[in-house]
C-alpha cells in the first residue's frame, strides 16, 4: 500500500523531498496547511530557514496540531537540519518557535557560517550493509546533548547527526541532496510499521 | 572515511536550495537586518545604499564598508549575502576573508571589468549573478555561479523588467528543452554557453541551480505574480525600506511569497500596509540609467 507522506512545503528543498519519496514507492503531497496535514500518514520537515518556517508554521496552526497528532497517534516525523531544529526540545542561543518533541538539545549553525558547510560520508548502520553515505552539511546544526530515549543513528567527528525517538526521526544533513534514497526508504518503513501496514 | 569537504559545488548551490520559496531584502544597518529576519526574510543582502538610492547618487558605486557587513553579521542568524561590482575579484577575496555566506556579483554596483566576469570556481563562497535571459544565465553558470537571479531593473519600484527577464528565460528553457539532441551545439553557439550546460538544462528540464527573481518587486502582489511566473524565491531591494512601513512590507511581502497562489491570503497582507516606494517608469531612463545592461 501507497502511504501519504507531507513534505512541510513552506521553504526549502521541497522538491527533492518529494522526488526521494516517490522514488521509495511512497505518495508525496506538500503540506501548507492543516486540510493538507490531515491527508498524510507521515511527515518530513525540510532543510530551510528554521526561523522562516517556524513563523509560517505556528500561523497556520500546524505547530499544535503536528505536535497533538504525534502525542495521541505516535505521527512519524523526519526533521532535517532546520527540521532537527524545529524538533528539538532546547536550543542554544535565539531560538524560534518550534515543535519541541524530541529529548535533544541543538546548536544553530554549529559548524559555522557557509564558508564551512561540507559534503561527507557518513557510516550508518541501521541502513545495512550498503556503502557510505553522501551526506551534506549546509550550515548545519549539532546535537550538543540528548536524553536517555533518543537512539544515536550515526556520528560525524564524534558527535551525533542523525538520531531517532520513537516516531520521530532527525538528521543535521540533508538526505536529499544525493541520488541516495535509502534514508528516505528507512522513513518509509518506519511509518508502514506504526500504521502495521 | 570521516573527511570534510567544504566549498564543492554541492555545498554552494545547496545553500540557494534551501533558500527556495524565500524572501531575500536588502538591509543597511543592523536594526533593518533585524526587522528583516523578524519578518520571516530567509536571508539579508548587506549594502551601503539600497539600489534607489546608488540610482540617485550617481558616481562609483562599490563593495559595502567591512564594519557595515561584519556588524549585520553579528546582529542575525540567518544568511548573509553582500554585493561586488562585475569583475572585481579583489573585492570578493575581501568578502570570502569576511565569510559571508553568499557573494552577488551586480550590476547594481559600478561594473569593474567590462569583459570578464569573475571565476567564480577559484572561490569557496558561493556566487549568485543577473541574467536577462538563459544565455547570460548560462555563461553565469559555466564561471561558476551557484545560484541566478533575474535581473529586472533594480531601485525602480517598477515589476516590469522583472516579468520580462523570467518570462524570457523560461520560455527559452522551454525551448531548449524540445530542442532535438542533433540541434543542440547549434543552440549553444547561439546562447554562446557551453555545450556541456546547455545539455545538462535539456536533461534536467531546468536551470541546473536556482532562479530567484530581482529588481523592481515593490509590493506584496509583486513578489506572488514573480513567484506564480515561475521564480524559486524573491530579492527585494529597495522594496522595503524605502516603503513608508518597512515593517509591514516586509512582513506582507514573505507572506505573500509564502502564499502566492492564494489570492485572499495576498489580499489581506497588503491591507492597510502604507504607501509603495516611489516608482519610477522605464520610458525616463536614459540608456546609462539602466543597471540591467551591466556585465551580460
Amino acid at each position: 500500500m501507497a502511504v501519504n507522506i507531507g513534505v512541510l512545503a513552506i521553504q526549502g528543498d521541497v522538491r527533492e523531498h518529494k522526488n526521494h519519496l516517490a522514488q521509495v514507492g511512497a505518495n508525496p503531497v506538500e503540506v501548507r496547511t492543516l486540510e493538507d496535514l490531515s491527508q498524510v500518514q507521515g511527515l518530513i520537515i525540510p532543510g530551510g530557514e528554521s526561523t522562516t518556517i517556524a513563523m509560517l508554521m505556528a500561523e497556520e496552526g500546524l505547530i499544535d496540531q503536528i505536535q497533538r497528532r504525534v502525542w495521541d497517534e505516535q505521527f512519524p516525523v523526519y526533521g532535517t537540519c532546520a527540521g532537527l531544529i524545529l524538533l528539538s526540545k532546547d536550543v542554544i542561543g535565539s531560538s524560534p518557535a518550534r515543535l519541541g518533541l524530541m529529548d535533544i538539545v541543538a546548536n544553530r549553525n554549529a559548524y559555522g557560517r557557509q564558508l564551512a558547510s561540507f559534503e561527507t560520508s557518513l557510516r550508518i548502520p541501521a541502513l545495512g550493509d550498503g556503502p557510505d553515505f553522501p551526506a551534506v552539511f549546509i550550515r548545519a546544526p549539532q546535537i550538543v546533548r540528548y536524553g536517555p530515549e533518543v537512539i544515536p543513528l550515526a556520528t560525524f567527528e564524534g558527535q551525533v547527526v542523525m538520531a531517532e525517538q520513537g516516531s520521530l526521526l532527525t538528521s543535521a544533513f540533508h538526505p536529499e541532496m544525493s541520488g541516495d534514497v535509502r534514508i528516505h526508504g528507512y522513513f518509509v518503513d518506519k511509518v508502514r510499521k506504526i500504521l502495521q501496514v | 572515511m570521516e573527511e570534510r569537504q567544504v566549498g564543492t559545488f554541492n555545498v554552494k548551490a545547496g545553500l540557494a536550495e534551501m533558500l527556495k520559496g524565500g524572501v531575500i531584502m536588502d538591509v543597511t544597518t543592523p536594526e533593518q537586518a533585524v526587522i528583516a529576519e523578524k519578518a520571516g526574510a530567509v536571508s539579508v543582502m548587506a549594502l551601503e545604499r539600497v539600489p534607489a538610492d546608488i540610482r540617485a547618487a550617481g558616481g562609483v558605486a562599490r563593495m559595502a564598508d567591512p564594519h557595515i557587513i561584519k556588524s549585520i553579521q553579528q546582529s542575525v542568524s540567518i544568511p548573509v549575502m553582500a554585493k561586488v561590482r562585475i569583475g572585481h575579484f579583489v573585492e570578493a577575496q575581501v568578502l570570502e576573508a569576511l565569510e559571508v555566506d553568499y557573494i552577488d556579483e551586480s550590476e547594481v554596483l559600478t561594473p569593474a571589468d567590462e569583459q570578464y566576469h569573475i571565476d567564480k570556481w577559484t572561490f569557496k563562497i558561493p556566487f549568485v549573478c543577473g541574467a536577462r535571459d538563459l544565455g547570460e544565465a548560462l555563461r553565469r553558470i559555466a564561471e561558476g555561479a551557484a545560484m541566478l537571479r533575474t535581473k529586472g531593473e533594480p531601485g525602480t519600484g517598477n515589476v516590469v523588467e522583472a516579468v520580462r527577464h523570467l518570462r524570457a528565460v523560461n520560455a527559452q528553457v522551454r525551448q531548449l528543452v524540445n530542442t532535438p539532441d542533433n540541434e543542440l551545439p547549434d543552440l549553444a553557439k547561439e546562447l554562446r554557453a557551453p555545450l556541456e550546460i546547455v545539455r545538462k538544462v535539456k536533461e534536467l528540464g531546468r536551470l541546473p541551480v536556482v532562479n530567484f527573481s530581482a529588481g523592481g518587486i515593490a509590493s506584496p502582489a509583486d513578489a506572488a505574480l514573480m513567484m506564480q511566473l515561475g521564480a524559486d524565491g524573491i530579492f527585494v531591494g529597495s522594496g522595503v525600506f524605502k516603503s513608508k512601513n518597512p515593517e509591514a512590507f516586509a512582513r506582507a511581502i514573505v507572506r505573500a511569497t509564502l502564499h502566492y497562489n492564494d489570492p485572499k491570503v495576498i489580499a489581506e497582507v497588503s491591507e492597510n500596509i502604507g504607501e509603495a516606494m516611489p516608482g519610477i517608469e522605464m520610458a525616463t531612463l536614459t540608456q546609462a540609467d539602466r543597471m540591467q545592461d551591466r556585465g551580460i
